[in-house]
């Protein structure tokens, strides 16, 4: 009896609520009938439908996780496994859902003003309004703290100057959070996509995240009312608490990548015939796939883990870093071997492994490289901090 | 409007499925699933009454573990379930299993009944034409499209050759194939709204039905003995010895496709 579930191997469900599974199982049907379908071609076109927004707010997926203003409201733990079977299907998926719900809406919904907050979370957890995230400068990556980007105030208003790069959804953003330096300090601004002096531009031949939208801002003169301030964000630490959210979404999502790989290599190993039997059968491709499924489901524990200290309240960001950066460089190495047993049928856009493995090679280093969340590791367990 | 959907608890006709020694199906080995053609009848149900108003009810008689299917049913959206669960129900034929569907209708008294055109596991099809006689109502069976115009419903009903039109006034019960609509995914909310709301428990002893009508010891019908399909066999192979087209004919037409 073979395991249509490589996560079955430890009953991984038996630890999920009625709830939880069947959040889970649901965002997997979405997936598979919407998604699997067409994602090839995504990719290959460098492109993401803008029309499957609506279609995730329907099924409630957009800030699902916080309460009220048209969010679900649901667990962290559930969030965690909607992550896992959007990535499965493809990271650039779960990055569209990541920056909508946990950067661009938490952003606001953390730190915004009530009348912030009605203008446009119910729009953005509706999938009608598409927001992003603007944190990350061409010289400011892994140092935040050091950002260009400035606001200066003029009167009442704000003046925005800067750039920022690498910005999931960019360019096709109805509402930009913005991170600014100003005499007080760093600070938080939403930037409507038709105000002047605002301008996108969409990065082109990317080699990974091809089915997500990834663009480069430009904030020449952006006059901003002081309405436009997110007025509970002060200090850097407001975008970085952001940034943990997502990166929780990454703990999850990365170990559904892997997943998806590890089921696409057991069902081609147990049809792909060589020397007069399938190579599933053979010890080499037996060790990778039990070294791989073991992997798997140890990133899928501490990803649950991670997922029961949020709801209780208690997860430490060091915590995060473990999570980050175990299960993401875990996924990569499962996608590269998986390709391995898939042979020549695995370079092409028909299977899903090397697809995976370039997505997670951008994961790998966005939302905190693994060399910075190493050194987070190291400064909890020794006290010195060795990124400064 | 007042609906109510009938819901079955069926083995995932995607998996392997199986008998147990009582010939009934074997419930506890197989993962057990909405029937898909419910959930059809199930958004139908929530269509009309976004469009009308009212209240949808699910109804279900199952075992303990159709609970699960219940809930899943609720998850999509309909307001309240009621669930008819007695151990004296294992075992009942179609004709049973009317005669309990119909104590609780008759509890409900809804003004439309919707449900599938069959179950993945008997596939019988006359649950909802034993319905419409046991309650005196209209059934429109088949439907691949429904109309309702204050009490009057138009169904499409779905044939071999094309459509008929039908028409008849509430009370009545529609049953419907997978051509009707696009069952919606439960949303996130649903899903958390669904563990909130009513599930009525009903026994056959509230429905006064004693338990040698069902079941069983009620069963107009007994399964004796199954065989499993025999598997394929290889076929005869021509071999060309300059004839080999000829042989083709001459097989073809013994099995009188040409």
């Amino acid at each position: 009896m073979t395991l249509t579930d490589p996560l079955d191997l430890l009953d991984f469900d038996s630890l999920l609520s009625d709830e939880e599974r069947q959040i889970r199982e649901t965002v997997a049907r979405f997936v598979t009938e919407h998604v699997r379908p067409h994602v090839a071609d995504w990719f290959e076109e460098g492109t993401f439908p803008r029309e499957l927004a609506p279609e995730l707010g329907k099924l409630g997926v957009l800030g699902m996780h916080l309460e009220g203003y048209g969010c679900a409201g649901t667990s962290a733990v559930a969030y965690g496994l909607a992550c896992l079977e959007l990535e499965a299907g493809d990271s650039g998926l779960r990055s569209f859902v990541s920056v909508q719900g946990s950067l661009a809406m938490f952003s606001i919904w953390r730190y915004g003003s009530e009348e912030q907050k009605l203008q446009w979370l119910p729009r953005m957890a509706a999938g009608e309004a598409i927001g992003c995230f603007g944190l990350t400068e061409p010289d400011f990556g892994s140092d935040p703290a050091n950002m260009r980007t400035r606001a200066v105030r003029d009167g009442d208003d704000w003046i925005l100057n800067g750039s920022k790069m690498w910005i999931t959804n960019g360019s096709i953003a109805d509402v930009a959070t913005v991170w600014a330096r100003t005499e007080e300090g760093i600070r938080g601004f939403l930037v409507p996509r038709d105000t002047p002096g605002f301008t996108t531009r969409t990065i082109k031949k990317k080699l990974s995240l091809r089915a997500s939208i990834t663009g480069e801002l430009s904030l020449d003169d952006v006059r901003l009312p002081a309405s436009a301030q997110l007025p509970e964000a002060r200090g850097l630490g407001a975008p970085l608490s952001c940034l943990s959210e997502a990166r929780f979404g990454i703990v999850f999502g990365s170990a559904g990548a892997a997943l998806d790989c590890v089921r696409t290599a057991v069902d081609y190993a147990n049809s792909r015939v060589q020397f007069g039997r399938p190579i599933a059968a053979f010890q080499l491709t037996q060790q990778k796939l039990a070294d791989m499924a073991v992997d798997l489901n140890t990133s899928a524990l501490l990803a649950l883990h991670l997922g029961r200290l949020k709801d209780a309240g208690t997860i430490k960001p060091h915590q995060i870093s473990v999570g980050k950066l175990n299960n993401v460089r875990t996924a990569l190495a499962i996608a590269r071997e998986c390709r391995t047993i898939l042979g020549g049928s695995g370079i092409t856009l028909e299977y899903s492994p090397l697809r995976h493995a370039n997505n997670l090679e951008s994961v790998l280093t966005y939302e905190g490289t693994s060399e910075i969340h190493t050194l987070v590791i190291g400064q909890t367990l020794t006290g010195h901090a060795a990124f400064k | 409007m007042n609906i109510v959907v009938l819901v079955k608890q069926v083995p995932d006709s995607g998996a392997e499925r199986t008998l147990s020694a009582d010939f009934s199906v074997d419930r506890a080995s197989s993962s057990n699933v909405i029937n898909e053609m419910d959930e059809y009848a199930i958004e139908e149900a929530l269509k009309i009454k976004e469009a009308h108003g009212g209240e949808v009810t699910v109804l279900t008689v199952g075992p303990a573990g159709a609970t699960d299917s219940i809930r899943k049913a609720l998850s999509m959206g309909p307001d309240k379930a009621v669930h008819v669960q007695d151990d004296a129900l294992h075992g009942s034929c179609a004709v049973a299993t009317s005669k309990v569907l119909a104590a609780a209708l008759r509890t409900l008294s809804p003004d439309l009944i919707l449900s599938g055109a069959e179950s993945t596991d008997g596939r019988v099809q006359v649950v909802p034409h034993m319905l419409a006689e046991l309650l005196g109502v209209a059934a429109l069976t088949g439907a691949r499209k429904l109309t309702v115009d204050g009490s009057q419903l138009t169904v499409e009903r779905q044939t071999d050759e094309g459509y008929e039109v039908v028409t008849a006034a509430t009370p009545a019960i529609v049953s419907v194939w997978d051509t009707i609509n696009e069952p919606r995914y439960p949303s996130f909310k649903g899903i958390m709204a669904a563990k909130k709301k009513p599930v009525q428990a009903l026994t056959l002893g509230d429905l006064g039905i004693s338990g040698d009508e069902v079941g069983f010891a009620g069963a107009t019908s007994q399964v004796l003995e199954f065989n499993k399909r025999p598997a394929r066999t290889g076929g005869a192979k021509v071999v060309d010895e300059g004839n080999g087209g000829e042989q083709l004919v001459s097989y073809l037409a013994s099995e009188k496709f040409v």
